[in-house]
């Protein structure tokens, strides 16, 4: 038995690493990113790798989803809000040295729109009708129409720099700008970053960052806690929470997301489509017993927008929990008590767990739901691909400020409002900052009152670190792990 | 020996042909678009279709199926939708955990049931043989993904001599690639070593009772003796069997091991790619899996042959 035991010691032995200053963080992350290029997928996991660490935009976007200077030191606008003129940072350099200059910003942005494009905000581009370059350091932009959030939306991932050199091979071997340079990809396991020596701006902390993937709840706990991962952002397992809290070696940090839970609804279909059905069915669900019974967090909301934004407008007691109205209203609209609808429930726990839960609610005001579990692919396919065969579905809207979503022709919920139209055509032409939060408030009172969708709950961030790590978000807005700040306490 | 070798490979190919049919048909009536779950929700029609061109999505199934087949014949796999590299590249790379973990729960299952399984029925009915059979049975009922996370909570959360998850990789040195195979090894190898075990014991005392081993006894051999030269050996047809049809099933069902420990292997891979969508990846592993099972069978023949020379006369 000693011998045994000796054995394991030197297997223990050989595989510990070397003692020194820690600088190294390893990340977990549920999901695999299918590729490794911002520009070219729409998943969370790209931007959660990539994004200011690889990759760079003009703009940054802070853990309050404010425009910062990055690649463009300052910019003016045109008393028209047509015309902006950034001023680029100089003698900026490309992973593989290659420069960056304006003839980059035109790359990059006319890459965007191109018809073989497969950029999935392409619609972020679509305002711009050229990019000039007077000088190598200056990129003049000239718009289509007036775009208030033009700033912001050339600071998200989906607008970083793309050198013309490296645009094809960033899927699988990003080139940036960014602080930190992609090493390897060990498909299925991990991504490692290390520090770009030659960096710009401030030099990071870390001099290298890795990425793991573990798909598993009961792993992801297992490795948080057996010390494999340093940190651990948008942690899958909440049932573990309270054991970890009470670990002294760990930070629990619950902060907030974009993510805005809620029971989309077929309004292209009876009774969807009459407004008192869908009043009664936000009255019916008790939003907090919701919350609790999913234990992972969050905040009740009243609309597509999310606590913590600048434009937020609390509605969420604009139908408080109240069965009797619930009956009234659907006794009025005609749906008879026994009325029967089928909720399709993608993967996860808070639309399968949340799908029971509203069921039961539903139950007490007389509606029999049919849930019917599904897989992502069949999600995207039959409910959001085809709109038509569905009658509702609980999903988190995780897309920060997606407000355009109501406005657009085409949408899986088949919301057709053409005063929700005008305001939205109004908000996007904004300028002035504080005319935009207004606009953005009247938009969430029209989807309030329109209820196309129940507003269940802004979703929490929850994420596990080492309690000796220091800079790591709290928040998270957009899909992102900033590691350029991150750094270890002695 | 020429002849069955023949067939066998003209059983391969027919196997492995029908196989490719089958899963490409199935996954074109899954309701699936790989570029729309690439692109997610915001996405516009027009970058819809722009990406199912580049893939060749745009194209007619049959002709699909045509080009996907050709390129196997040519020994080219295709490249992956998502991770738009060579599907070759990823599987050579999954290879190497899947493989080496099966080959190590094998050697550990049969290093452990052969001498429990024979001890057992050698003193069938005594306390050994009660309490190695109530251990199988044990092991018979417990899933090993369960078997899994207790070996992570106890070896790595609460003694951390192993790493509760992933794979080392073969290029930090085989000691630390092994170390992180020993735990999802032992929660693979258990199960089957319970299953195993009984199949040995059963097998052993079906010998035991036979003519020739009273005989062998007769002319003056110790028990021992006994069942290790006559027993033991034409015992092991029916064991044989059960560690080919094992090591099949070790290959291709590994997926939920592997998602307990984090390994890259082909089974997260197969995982994967199907929840994506993957298709072209899915197709190609399941030709490969279906590939190696006929293998893993014909190797158990030979086996056969060699353990029992009457079997090749034939």
């Amino acid at each position: 038995m000693k011998r045994l035991f000796a054995a394991a010691g030197l297997v223990t032995l050989l595989a510990a690493p070397a003692f020194a200053a820690k600088d190294s963080v390893t990340l977990g992350m549920q999901l695999e990113p299918p590729n490794l290029d911002p520009t070219g997928g729409a998943a969370a996991a790209i931007r959660e790798v990539d994004y200011l660490n690889v990759f760079e935009g003009l703009t940054r976007i802070d853990e309050s989803l404010n425009p910062h200077p990055l690649l463009a030191d300052s910019w003016t606008l045109s008393p028209d809000g047509l015309v902006y003129t950034f001023k680029l940072h100089p003698g900026v350099k490309f992973h593989d040295g290659a420069a960056f200059d304006c003839s980059v910003v035109k790359f990059s942005y006319e890459r965007a729109v191109a018809p073989d494009s497969t950029n999935a905000q392409k619609g972020y581009f679509e305002p711009i009708a050229k990019t000039e370059c007077p000088d190598p350091n200056t990129a003049v932009i000239t718009l289509k129409r007036p775009t208030g959030r033009f700033l912001y939306l050339m600071g998200l991932s989906d607008s970083v720099m793309i050198s013309p050199a490296s645009a094809a091979g960033n899927k699988t071997n990003p080139v940036g700008t960014g602080p930190f340079r992609f090493v390897k990809w060990v498909k299925g396991d991990r991504v490692e970053l290390t520090r770009n020596d030659s960096y710009w701006g401030k030099a990071p902390a870390l001099k290298t960052v890795t990425f793991r993937f573990v798909a598993d709840p009961t792993a992801a706990a297992a490795a948080v806690m057996a010390g494999d991962l340093d940190a651990f952002p948008n942690y899958p397992a909440p049932e573990t929470l309270d054991q970890l809290r009470a670990d002294k070696r760990f930070t629990v940090a619950v902060g907030t997301s974009s993510g805005k839970v809620i029971m989309s609804l077929n309004n292209a279909r009876k009774p969807f489509d009459d407004v008192r059905v869908r009043r009664a069915l936000a009255y019916a669900i008790d939003r907090k017993a919701l919350i609790d019974a999913l234990g992972s967090g969050g905040t009740p909301i009243g609309s597509h927008y999310v606590p913590g934004d600048a434009a937020y407008v609390d509605l969420s007691n604009t139908y408080p929990y109240d069965p009797a109205k619930a009956k009234a209203l659907l006794a009025e609209a005609g749906v008879k008590p026994g009325f029967t609808m089928t909720l399709r429930l993608p993967p996860p726990a808070y639309a399968r767990r949340g799908g029971e839960v509203i069921a039961a609610m539903l139950e007490q005001v007389g509606i029999t739901v049919k849930m019917e579990n599904i897989e992502w692919a069949q999600w995207l396919d039959q409910v959001f691909g085809k709109a038509t065969n569905f009658d509702a579905t609980i999903i988190n809207h995780v897309e920060a400020r997606d407000l355009d979503l109501y406005a657009r022709d085409f949408y899986y919920f088949n919301y057709k409002s053409d005063a929700y139209k005008a305001i939205y055509a109004k908000y996007i032409a904004a300028a002035d900052p504080q005319e935009q939060i207004a606009l953005a408030q009247q938009l969430q009172r029209q989807l309030a009152a329109d209820e196309p969708a129940v507003y269940l709950y802004a979703a929490a961030r929850t994420s596990v670190w080492s309690a000796k790590l220091r800079g790591m978000w709290v928040n998270g807005p957009i899909p992102a792990n900033d590691m350029a700040a991150v750094s270890w306490a002695d | 020996m020429l002849k069955l070798l023949l067939s066998k490979t003209l059983a391969l190919l027919a196997t492995v042909l029908a196989a490719s049919l089958v899963v490409f048909v199935v996954l074109q009536v899954l309701p699936s678009d790989p570029a729309a779950l690439m692109l997610g929700t915001e996405a516009r029609p027009d970058t819809l279709a722009a990406l199912r061109h580049q893939l060749g999505l745009d194209q007619p199934g049959w002709w699909r199926y045509l080009l996907w087949i050709g390129g196997l014949l040519r020994g080219n796999l295709g490249v992956s939708y998502t991770y738009s590299v060579p599907v070759a590249e990823l599987i050579g790379a999954r290879i190497g955990v899947t493989l080496p973990l099966a080959l190590l729960s094998i050697l550990l299952s049969t290093a452990i049931a052969i001498p429990v399984g024979v001890l057992s029925a050698a003193r069938r009915g005594g306390p050994a043989d009660t309490a190695l059979m109530a251990g199988a049975q044990l092991g018979v009922a417990m899933p090993n993904f369960w078997l899994g996370i207790l070996l992570i909570l106890v070896f790595a959360v609460g003694l951390g001599w192993f790493p509760a998850s992933g794979f080392a990789g073969w290029d930090r040195g085989p000691l630390a690639a092994l170390h992180s195979l020993i735990l999802p090894a032992f929660a693979l190898a258990l199960p089957q070593a319970a299953i195993l075990s009984r199949v040995t014991r059963a097998a052993v005392l079906e010998t035991l009772g036979q003519d020739y081993v009273r005989t062998a006894r007769a002319k003056g051999l110790t028990a021992t003796k006994a069942l290790w030269r006559h027993a033991v050996p034409n015992a092991l047809i029916p064991v044989v069997t059960i560690i080919g049809l094992q090591f099949s099933f070790l290959l291709a069902g590994t997926v939920i091991i592997e998602n307990v420990f984090t390994l890259p292997g082909l089974g997260r891979l197969m995982f994967q790619s199907i929840a994506q969508r993957d298709l072209i990846v899915v197709q190609d592993l399941v030709v490969l899996l279906a590939g190696s099972v006929i293998v893993v069978n014909f190797a158990v023949d030979l086996v056969y042959m060699l353990l029992d020379p009457r079997i090749a006369a034939r």
